[in-house]
């Protein structure tokens, strides 16, 4: 044992700069990433308002969570469908439109990708949205709609229940194509071509059978980086609803985990009960991501 | 000499009805993406009445730049000047960048080249990160930047965005494909790891740091200071344009003018660097 010991520890010494270069920066995301995903779960078992000694409390946040607060299991229940629809969706049009994107001509393709992506790069402007569907006439929504005569009154579309959800699942959608888009289109260029010509060669017929038993398999690598970032997106549902439903929304018709965390976090400052909310948010997002990196190995086996 | 005969070029039948629906698709959903875009853009230079012509027009009849010029009056006569949003944008968004890109890189080469201890668990501890949001660490963040004094200054977002984990990651799996032999011919002339990373490594991952400074610019320039900053005069562009939209009928004018200026310069940053980014995400694979 010693001597395993005091050969690590010469591989340590010998390999300093290597540590000195990552140092700076895996400090800082210790300091920001690692030590807070901590400090949230030793909090999650605590009752701590800022001004006092944090004081332990077992589960009780967590009974309160799932037994007594309503609110929660509305977020919970719009997080979750939030999550099953543009999840698998939003993945499957990066994918589908990376795939057709891919087959034109290079300066096309560049042009077709930056349609896609524009809108998720182009600065949270997802307020132009509002626009869209303002409650007056002039939202060009109820406008187009009350012209071919659907519609005689407007309709309040953010301030009612039935459409709230639809609205920010097809916004959530819109801003869905970023970097596991780009992940796509990269992948399916560095595709071996020999590969496609020797499947035509061994009877490969069609384009979709092409695609299921050539690209997806070869492109492995950037399904699974790419089902993480759509993943974790699909599950952080926030910013848009508190953009175009309001904070709080009508009912609580639009509450997702993260602003009902924002909520207790920010205005009530109960930090024990939000950490509790925050670590129930990183086991569902971490487990699901675990659970889609293991089916995705699967892929071509 | 290859004497074999050439393998016959030979491509998979694509059946008309097939490319001609699929095309269709592209169309019918590249209009949906843009098409909000479009609309935002317009609405900028519309006059007024334009903009509550009922019917809502897609497209502007007579552009004009009134809805910048109110933009700045209303701005001018505001407590914090208008510039002075801008200016704070794009401090966070200019130092947030460069000192992500410096460390991400520095931390990316050892882990794509180095063999040490506790390489993988370091590696993996930042994928895990990737599956996660900021909203998780988000109060454990607040307290830490208050003990560290950072709350109310730039430096509470813009230190934090120095360890995103997507860009250590996407610039690791970049790194691995330099050539172990070019990195080797500099060790045997005697070149120190700190002279090779900055000589070597770093001119060779030219799209991969444009990749960074792409995304980090995409983060940072729509931040609103994330409940960090509160101090008018520190508020970012971002936040600037959030109270102008709220401003309602009255300011829909304006507000259009800042929406413009908000999505136009990353989209510009991104039509010059797209074949970069592309040759960056070629290699952003998870390998088992």
């Amino acid at each position: 044992m010693q001597t395993w010991w005091s050969m690590k520890w010469k591989e340590v010494k010998t390999s300093r700069q290597s540590y000195a270069m990552l140092a700076p920066y895996m400090i800082l995301f210790s300091v920001f990433t690692v030590l807070p995903v901590l400090i949230s779960i030793v909090l999650s078992f605590t009752y701590f308002n800022m001004l006092e000694f944090p004081k332990f409390i077992g589960w009780q946040n967590y009974t309160r969570l799932f037994l007594e607060d309503d609110v929660f299991l509305i977020a919970m229940k719009n997080t979750l469908l939030f999550a099953v629809i543009t999840g698998p969706v939003s993945y499957m049009a990066c994918f589908v439109f990376a795939w057709i994107i891919n087959e034109l001509s290079p300066k096309l393709r560049a042009f077709m990708t930056l349609v896609f992506y524009a809108p998720s790069i182009s600065g949270n402007v997802f307020f132009i949205w509002l626009m869209i569907f303002s409650g007056d006439r002039y939202g060009i929504m109820n406008g187009m709609l009350m012209k071919l005569g659907i519609l005689l009154e407007p309709i309040q579309w953010l301030k009612t229940e039935a459409y709230i959800l639809p609205i920010i699942i097809l916004v959530q959608l819109w801003l869905s194509l970023g970097t596991g888009f780009l992940a796509f289109i990269a992948g399916l260029q560095t595709v071996d071509r020999t590969l496609y010509e020797a499947g035509a060669v061994d009877g490969i017929r069609n384009r979709w059978q092409e695609l299921w038993f050539i690209t997806l398999p070869s492109m492995r690598p950037q399904l699974m980086f790419g089902a993480v970032i759509q993943i974790t997106t699909a599950f952080a549902v926030a910013d848009v609803s508190i953009a175009l439903a309001g904070f709080p929304s009508v009912n609580n018709a639009a509450a997702t985990i993260v602003t009902h965390l924002m909520d207790f976090g920010t205005t009530r400052y109960e930090m024990g009960y939000a950490s509790s909310i925050a670590t129930v948010l990183f086991l569902i997002m971490v487990g699901a991501n675990l659970l889609v990196q293991k089916l995705l190995r699967k892929v071509g086996e | 000499m290859n004497f074999s005969l050439p393998l016959r070029r030979k491509r998979v039948n694509r059946s008309l009805g097939g490319t001609i629906s699929l095309f269709a698709l592209l169309v019918l959903f590249g209009c949906f993406m843009i098409l909000p875009l479009v609309y935002a853009v317009n609405n900028a230079f519309k006059p007024l009445d334009e903009i509550f012509l009922f019917p809502p027009t897609l497209f502007v009849r007579n552009p004009t730049l009134n809805n910048f010029v109110d933009l700045f009056a209303l701005m001018g006569n505001s407590w914090v000047p208008f510039s002075r949003y801008i200016f704070n944008t794009v401090f966070i968004t200019g130092a947030g960048i460069l000192g992500h890109v410096v460390l991400a890189s520095a931390a990316a080469y050892p882990l794509a080249k180095h063999k040490f201890p506790g390489k993988k668990a370091m590696f993996g501890i930042v994928v895990l990160s990737l599956m996660f949001t900021p909203a998780v660490t988000a109060i454990p963040n607040y307290m830490i930047l208050s003990w560290l004094g950072l709350i109310d200054t730039y430096w509470a977002v813009i230190v934090p965005a120095f360890a995103y984990s997507l860009g250590l990651y996407l610039m690791k799996q970049f790194m691995e494909q330099i050539p172990d032999s070019l990195l080797e011919a500099a060790k045997i002339d005697g070149a120190s790891e700190y002279r090779i990373f900055w000589t070597i490594v770093m001119p060779n991952v030219k799209p991969a740091w444009l990749t960074l400074v792409i995304l980090q610019f995409q983060i940072l320039w729509g931040t609103d200071g994330n409940g960090f900053i509160y101090s008018e005069q520190l508020k970012s562009l971002h936040f600037a344009a959030g109270q102008i939209v709220a401003g309602g009928i009255a300011r829909a004018g304006a507000a259009a003018a800042v929406a413009l200026i908000l999505m136009s310069v990353p989209i510009t940053m991104f039509i010059f660097s797209q074949s970069r980014i592309i040759e960056t995400m070629a290699t952003s694979g998870m390998k088992d």
